[in-house]
C-alpha cells in the first residue's frame, strides 16, 4: 500500500492534478470525489434562489468568510446615486443585500469602492489566488484560471451546495493543453488567441476538459491578457482553463488587499511555485496554435466559434462539411443580415460596447484609450466604455483615460456587466449592430434582434471611429 | 428532487445545433427571484414576438406550439444542447414547461449538472441515433418514446431503441430523488478535519469583517 502510494505521489502531474488532489475532501467508492472550495463569488442573480433552499431547509452558510459577493449582472451604468428604475431588478439587488445579511456574507454593494464585476473584483482585491478552488454562479469563473488557480461556473442548486457545505461532488474532467507556440503580432491581442483557438476547436471543442494554456505566447501574456484567454475557455465548452503561475502573477498579487502579507507572503510563494505541470506529466489531448498565424479576429455568426480574421470574407455556406454546421451558419446569417463571402471590413456597427469581464480591465481601457486619442467617434455610432470595477474606473481617470474617451465621443459609465448580457437598461435595439469586446454574439444576447461581433476592445475603438471594422494593423495612432 | 425511473411521453423535434441557455431563457427573465414559473418564458425570443417584455404574443411557428406536439415531455435537438451561460434558471423553465428529458448527441457541462439537480434527463446519444429520433418525431404523429433509466435504454415500441450511458452516482441520485447536499453532509468529520488543516486565511479573515461590520 505504502510504496503503492508512493509511486502515484513521483508520478508527474498536469497543474489541474495538483490542484485537484489537493482538494479532495472525500472519495467515497462509487460516488464523484468531494472537492473542497476555497472560495465562493456570489452575485444577485444566481443566488436568491439558493439562499431560499439554505432557508427552507434550517441550514446555515458554513464559511460566511470564504464567501464573497457583489451587485454586478443587472445594475444601471448610470451615475451611482439614481434610483434602480427597473422594479424586478431592485427587488432581486435587495434580495442579495438581506441575504448576506442573514447569512454573514460580506457583499461589496452598489455604492461601495469596490464594487465590480465579480470576475474583476476577485483578482483586483488579491481574493483570488494560485492554487485556490474557485467557484461562482456564472460561467465565466474560468477567468480566475488566469492565476492557476481551478475555477468554475455552476448552478444555482450548485451555489447552495457550496453555501451549505463548502465543497461540491465532482466528476473528475479530463485535462487538455493547448501549447501556443511563438509570439503573436502588434494589433493581435489574447482576445484574438482565445477568438482564434475557439474558431479551430469550436464551442464544444473543450467539453469535458480542463484547459492549461501554456508557450511563449502564453508567458509573455500580462495578467489581464491571461484572465481574457482563461475567461473565455468556456466558450470553448471547458469546464475551466488554467495557467501555471509565474512572476508575472506573483507580482501583479503582491501587495493587493487581501493577499498574504509579510511572512505568509512568503510562505504562500514558496508553494505557489510549485505550481506547474511537471515534465513529462500527461494530458488526454494537446492542441498546438502558432501564435504567429494569428490575426485580429472578428466573429461574423451567433456564436463565438464563428469567427474570422478581420481581412477576411464571411465564410460561404459551402465551406461547411456538417449539414447540421451549415445549417446553422445560414441562420445566424440571416440573423446577422449579412451575406456569405462579404468582405469583414466593409460591415459598418451602429454600436460600440467596451466592456465585460472578458475586456474591462485598466490595460483594455488603455489600448482602447490609445486608438481613440485624437479621432472621433463615427457620427453614425453610439459608443459606450463600460470599466469592469469601480476602482478601474479611478485609475482610468487618474491615468486621463475618461478624458480621452468623452474628447473622442465615447459614453464614460459605471461599473457592471451592463451590455455584455443586457439584463440592466444597456441594450441593443433591434437590428443594431454592434462591436463588442464581451464574450458571447448569441442571438438576442446584448438585446432582442441585436447582432454582436466579438473583437478585442482595440478593434472596438477602432470601429467605433471608423463606422466600420477596420484591421487595427493599419491603425494611424495619434 | 423528482425521481427519474421511467418516463414515456411525446418527443418534439428542436432540430438545431448549439442551443445556448440564452435561447432557452433569455436575461429578461433572469432578475425574478423565484425558482418556478419560468415555463411560460421558455425560448421565449423565438416563440414570442414583441419587446422581449413579459407580455410578448405568441407567434405561434415554433415547434413548441404546433399542435402536433402538444403536451410533449422529451426534447430531441443537435450538438452541445445548453451551452454558454450557467444560468439553472435555462433547466428550470424546461422542467417548468413539462420536459422530463432532453436527448442530444452532447450537451454542455453546466447544463447537464443542472439538469442532473433537478430531476431532468439528459440523454446522450450518438448523431445518428438523435438524427434519426428527430427524422421519426417530424414524420409519424404523436411520436413518443419511453426512457427508462433502470435499464439505461429508450424505445419508441416501432422498432427504434437505444441504449444510454450514465455515471454511475448521478444515475442513483437521479433514481432516488436523492438531495446530494444531504449526501455531503454525510462527510462532516471529513470536512471538519480538511478545515482544520486549511483555515481561512488570516488576511482575509480580518478584513472581510472590517467589511461585515460596516
Amino acid at each position: 500500500m505504502d510504496r503503492q502510494w508512493a509511486k502515484l505521489e513521483s508520478m508527474p502531474r498536469t497543474l489541474f492534478e495538483k490542484i485537484w488532489d489537493a482538494h479532495v475532501v472525500a472519495a467515497p467508492t462509487g460516488q464523484s470525489a468531494l472537492l473542497y472550495i476555497d472560495l465562493h463569488l456570489v452575485h444577485e442573480v444566481t443566488s436568491p434562489q439558493a439562499f431560499d433552499g439554505l432557508r427552507a431547509n434550517g441550514r446555515r452558510v458554513r464559511q460566511p468568510l470564504r464567501t464573497v459577493a457583489t451587485v454586478d449582472h443587472n445594475i444601471p451604468t448610470t451615475p451611482r446615486g439614481l434610483p434602480i428604475a427597473d422594479a424586478i431588478a431592485a427587488k432581486q439587488i435587495e434580495a442579495l443585500q438581506n441575504n448576506c445579511r442573514e447569512f454573514g456574507v460580506p457583499l461589496f454593494d452598489m455604492d461601495s469602492a469596490e464594487q465590480g464585476i465579480v470576475h474583476v473584483i476577485g483578482p483586483e482585491l488579491g481574493i483570488t489566488l494560485p492554487g485556490m478552488t474557485i467557484v461562482c454562479g456564472d460561467s465565466h469563473t474560468s477567468t480566475h484560471g488566469a492565476f492557476g488557480s481551478l475555477a468554475f461556473g455552476i448552478g444555482t442548486s450548485e451555489v447552495e451546495h457550496v453555501l451549505a457545505t463548502q465543497c461540491l461532488p465532482q466528476n473528475k474532467p479530463k485535462t487538455m493543453q493547448i501549447l501556443v507556440r511563438g509570439n503573436l503580432a502588434e494589433g493581435v491581442t489574447a482576445k484574438d488567441l482565445a477568438l482564434g483557438i475557439i474558431g479551430r476547436i469550436g464551442t464544444d471543442g473543450a467539453t469535458g476538459y480542463v484547459i492549461e494554456y501554456a508557450g511563449d505566447a502564453v508567458r509573455a501574456l500580462s495578467m489581464e491578457g491571461r484572465m481574457t484567454l482563461c475567461n473565455m475557455s468556456i466558450e470553448a465548452g471547458a469546464r475551466a482553463g488554467l495557467i501555471a503561475p509565474d512572476e508575472t502573477t506573483f507580482a501583479y498579487v503582491d501587495g493587493r488587499r487581501f493577499a498574504p502579507k509579510g511572512k505568509d507572503w512568503e510562505e504562500a510563494l514558496a508553494s505557489w511555485r510549485t505550481l506547474a505541470s511537471d515534465a513529462g506529466a500527461q494530458f488526454d489531448r494537446v492542441i498546438q496554435i502558432d501564435a504567429a498565424a494569428l490575426a485580429p479576429f472578428v466573429t461574423w455568426g451567433t456564436n463565438p466559434g464563428m469567427v474570422v480574421a478581420v481581412n477576411a470574407r464571411v465564410p460561404e455556406l459551402t465551406s461547411f462539411a456538417q449539414e447540421g454546421d451549415r445549417r446553422a451558419a445560414e441562420q445566424a446569417l440571416a440573423y446577422m443580415g449579412l451575406e456569405p463571402g462579404m468582405p469583414i471590413e466593409n460591415i459598418a456597427v451602429d454600436r460600440v460596447f467596451i466592456g465585460s469581464c472578458t475586456n474591462s480591465r485598466i490595460e483594455d481601457l488603455r489600448s482602447a484609450a490609445r486608438v481613440a486619442k485624437g479621432q472621433h467617434v463615427s457620427p453614425k455610432v453610439r459608443a459606450m466604455v463600460v470599466p469592469g470595477s469601480q476602482a478601474i474606473k479611478h485609475a482610468a481617470e487618474k491615468e486621463g483615460l475618461h478624458r480621452i474617451f468623452l474628447d473622442a465621443g465615447f459614453e464614460w459609465r459605471e461599473s457592471g456587466c451592463s451590455m455584455c448580457l443586457g439584463m440592466n437598461p444597456d441594450i441593443l435595439q433591434p437590428g443594431e449592430r454592434c462591436a463588442s469586446t464581451s464574450n458571447r454574439n448569441f442571438e438576442g444576447r446584448q438585446g432582442r434582434g441585436g447582432r454582436t461581433h466579438l473583437v478585442s476592445p482595440m478593434m472596438a475603438a477602432a470601429a467605433a471611429i471608423a463606422g466600420h471594422f477596420t484591421d487595427i494593423r493599419n491603425w494611424q495612432f495619434r | 428532487m423528482q425521481p427519474f425511473r421511467k418516463h414515456t411521453g411525446i418527443v418534439v423535434p428542436l432540430d438545431k445545433v448549439n442551443v445556448d441557455t440564452d435561447q432557452i431563457i433569455p436575461k429578461q427573465f433572469l432578475k425574478r427571484i423565484e425558482r418556478t414559473g419560468f415555463g411560460r418564458f421558455l425560448f421565449y425570443d423565438w416563440r414570442f414576438s414583441g419587446d422581449g417584455k413579459e407580455s410578448g404574443t405568441k407567434t405561434g411557428d415554433f415547434v413548441l406550439d404546433a399542435p402536433r406536439y402538444a403536451g410533449a415531455s422529451i426534447l430531441v435537438a443537435g450538438k452541445n444542447f445548453g451551452c454558454g451561460s450557467s444560468r439553472e434558471h435555462a433547466v428550470w423553465a424546461l422542467a417548468d414547461f413539462g420536459f422530463r428529458v432532453v436527448i442530444a448527441s452532447s450537451f454542455a457541462d453546466i447544463f447537464a449538472n443542472n439538469s442532473l439537480k433537478n430531476g431532468l434527463l439528459t440523454v446522450r446519444l450518438s448523431d445518428e441515433q438523435v438524427a434519426e429520433i428527430i427524422r421519426r418525431s417530424k414524420q409519424i404523429a404523436n411520436y413518443r418514446l419511453s426512457v427508462d433509466l433502470e435499464a439505461l435504454r429508450l424505445d419508441d415500441g416501432q422498432g427504434f431503441e437505444a441504449k444510454f450511458t450514465m455515471d454511475e452516482f448521478s444515475r442513483h441520485c437521479l433514481l432516488n430523488g436523492l438531495d446530494d447536499i444531504g449526501l455531503t453532509l454525510q462527510h462532516e468529520a471529513e470536512i471538519a478535519a480538511y478545515e482544520a488543516k486549511h483555515p481561512v486565511p488570516s488576511e482575509m479573515e480580518i478584513d472581510m469583517k472590517t467589511i461585515l461590520a460596516r
